[in-house]
């Protein structure tokens, strides 16, 4: 069994470079996805990630399968659309996830337009899809950066973007902070998206994200549980997802997220806070 | 303006609202430093309105609000729909963000531990500090609301509707806190609906229908006449009210005369016709002298 889990990664350099790859994501995108579950903007990071398309394609198109070129339209193409929604919301009548809607499928279809053009249809897949056997020194330089500066961004705004989540108008009688600590939230977003798209692929980048942090919600009670327990849970889909697919030669990105699906399954059915079963076999009530 | 008191609120022609449309509606006064004031009128009279124009939450539309000194010392409660209270957070953290102000984002709240459990203990949630804020019942939420406002130390508490939906007994309970916090010298304004409450724990009350129908003490404002009037004036948000034609006054020294050119329709109902004005003018006053520092003459140019 540990030979089945682990024996590909001791073998080759490949899979334990897609393991590095896959471990530093697994440390900073669970703890942004509890925050953007808990704010219920967990689908609007989904648009998000979408939105991140065009830019990459841009790159793509100016330097070919560059990593830098991707990396950095698809944080601008990010930043841009998550902007330009926040904007529309402020100085009109359109709600933010309307605004993000109209601005992500623009993004898209500019997107896939700017790929077709120019590269082949392996090329789209590859943007799609995502590489995790592929990850290069710079790859794994960008998701060990990106999985740093998450952290310490996260630590150095957790107070404010907890109040922001909980009672935006104290803040904003006590402080100016609540706008910049929205916009940082959105920018650390961004920043796990691109580096979910490098390994996982547009289509998938919320993946590890959003699965591990929605099934820690079964396991913990508050915040300083849930975090830890969605980076265990994503890196226990990592290994699992990575084995699994190499074993049974299947697409390596798809395997990681459906082994964090099945995580989520499982805690929803035995989870120790409002799983399923916990709520058909009911314990005795207490007298107070 | 130079006459603005310190640690006063000053509102000079005040007009808040949505979408051009006035919920408060060119509203002058003062609430002096230590004001103890009841805000009432009918649903809809502008009560939260003022509240958040006061600390600032929403523009004025005209007019300003003047408080000098008192930029960084205003808590504000407002109705507890406002909070997200599925947020997976202990009532200590909830009470902790009052720190805010002297912690900022990353100072440890550690050392000021026992102020927070003081403040729980002050509202008679001593060992509640690691419920989730989502288990609390409506009454308890209100308290832990209420330990917040404590460890803010705030100079001025404006409370939108504190007491709705909670017991007797909690009612009681905060109220003395109100009390209590009154003795301090702080000011307090709380918009409220219990007419009865009002009577026996405020001094002095603003009667608000959009605009200002009576201001003063408590006593003298809530007569059955102004309650009536406040209940006639509070109706209608009109689709298509006309442009307001009440200039603004640079000041209450310029006060007669110089808007007599206004060319407002007077056959025109809606909600604030200034036809009133002219008939009722004498009636906005303030109910009271003048040397209690609240309101100047309401209606200038048309009560004049």
């Amino acid at each position: 069994m540990i030979d089945l889990l682990f024996g590909p990664f001791l073998e080759f350099g490949f899979m334990r470079r897609a393991l590095v790859g896959c471990l530093a994501l697994s440390l900073s995108a669970p703890p942004v996805g509890v925050f953007l579950m808990l704010r219920r903007m967990s689908l609007m990071s989904d648009a998000m990630s979408h939105a991140i398309l065009p830019g990459a394609a841009v790159g793509f198109l100016v330097a070919g399968l560059s990593l830098p070129a991707m990396t950095l339209g698809g944080l601008v193409a990010g930043l841009a659309v998550a902007l330009m929604a926040g904007l529309v919301t402020r100085s009109t009548v359109i709600k933010e996830d309307a605004s993000l809607a109209a601005f992500y499928l623009i993004s898209l279809a500019g997107g896939v337009l700017l790929v077709s053009l120019r590269g082949s249809q392996i090329d789209l897949l590859h943007i799609l899809f995502g590489s995790v056997l592929a990850l290069d020194d710079p790859a794994l330089w960008l998701l060990g950066g990106i999985a740093t500066v998450t952290l310490f961004g996260l630590a150095a705004i957790y107070r404010p973007l907890v109040m922001e989540c909980v009672d935006p108008l104290f803040l904003r009688t006590v402080s100016r902070a609540g706008g910049p600590v929205h916009y940082a939230f959105l920018g650390l977003v961004v920043m796990n998206l691109v580096g979910g798209f490098q390994a996982l692929g547009t289509l998938l980048a919320v993946g590890l994200m959003l699965l591990p942090a929605i099934t820690a919600r079964f396991w913990a009670a508050d915040l300083s549980g849930m975090i830890p327990v969605s980076i265990l849970i994503a890196m226990l889909s990592s290994v699992v997802g990575l084995s699994v697919s190499y074993q049974a030669d299947l697409p390596t990105g798809p395997a990681i997220v459906l082994a964090a699906g099945g995580f989520y399954l499982v805690s929803m059915l035995i989870g120790r806070r409002g799983g399923l079963v916990r709520r058909l076999v009911r314990a005795r009530h207490l007298e107070a | 303006m130079s006459c603005d008191l310190p640690g006063a609120i000053t509102l000079h022609g005040l007009t808040l609202g949505y979408d051009r449309h006035p919920a408060v509606h060119h509203l002058d006064g003062v609430i002096p430093p230590g004001a103890l004031l009841a805000l009432v009128g009918p649903n809809g009279a502008g009560k939260s309105t003022l509240l958040k124009g006061i600390v600032g939450e929403i523009p004025c539309l005209e007019g300003r609000i003047a408080r000098p000194g008192l930029d960084e010392a205003i808590a504000y409660l407002p109705q507890a729909a406002e909070i997200d209270r599925s947020f997976p957070l202990s009532v200590l953290d909830l009470v902790a963000m009052g720190l805010w102000r002297r912690l900022g984002p990353w100072r440890s709240a550690r050392r000021h531990r026992a102020t927070l459990l003081d403040a729980l203990a002050a509202v008679g949630l001593a060992g509640f500090e690691t419920r989730l804020i989502g288990t609390l019942s409506g009454g308890q939420f209100q308290r832990a609301l209420f330990a917040r406002l404590i460890v803010q130390e705030a100079r001025v508490l404006l409370l939108d509707e504190p007491f709705t939906g909670v017991d007797g007994r909690t009612t009681a309970d905060l109220l003395a806190l109100v009390r209590a916090w009154h003795g301090q010298g702080r000011t307090i304004v709380a918009a409220l609906h219990d007419l009865g409450q009002v009577r026996s724990h405020f001094p002095h009350t603003l009667l608000l229908a959009r605009e200002s129908v009576a201001w003063g003490p408590t006593e003298r404002v809530l007569t059955p006449q102004n309650l009536a009037r406040a209940q006639s004036l509070s109706e209608a948000w009109d689709e298509d009210a006309a442009v307001c034609g009440r200039h603004e006054a640079p000041g209450p020294s310029h006060g007669h005369g110089h808007d007599h050119d206004h060319d407002h329709d007077h056959s025109h109902d809606h909600g604030h016709d200034h036809g009133q004005g002219h008939d009722h003018g004498a009636d906005r006053r303030p109910a009271h002298p003048r040397d209690h520092g609240h309101g100047v003459a309401r209606d200038r140019g048309h009560a004049a």
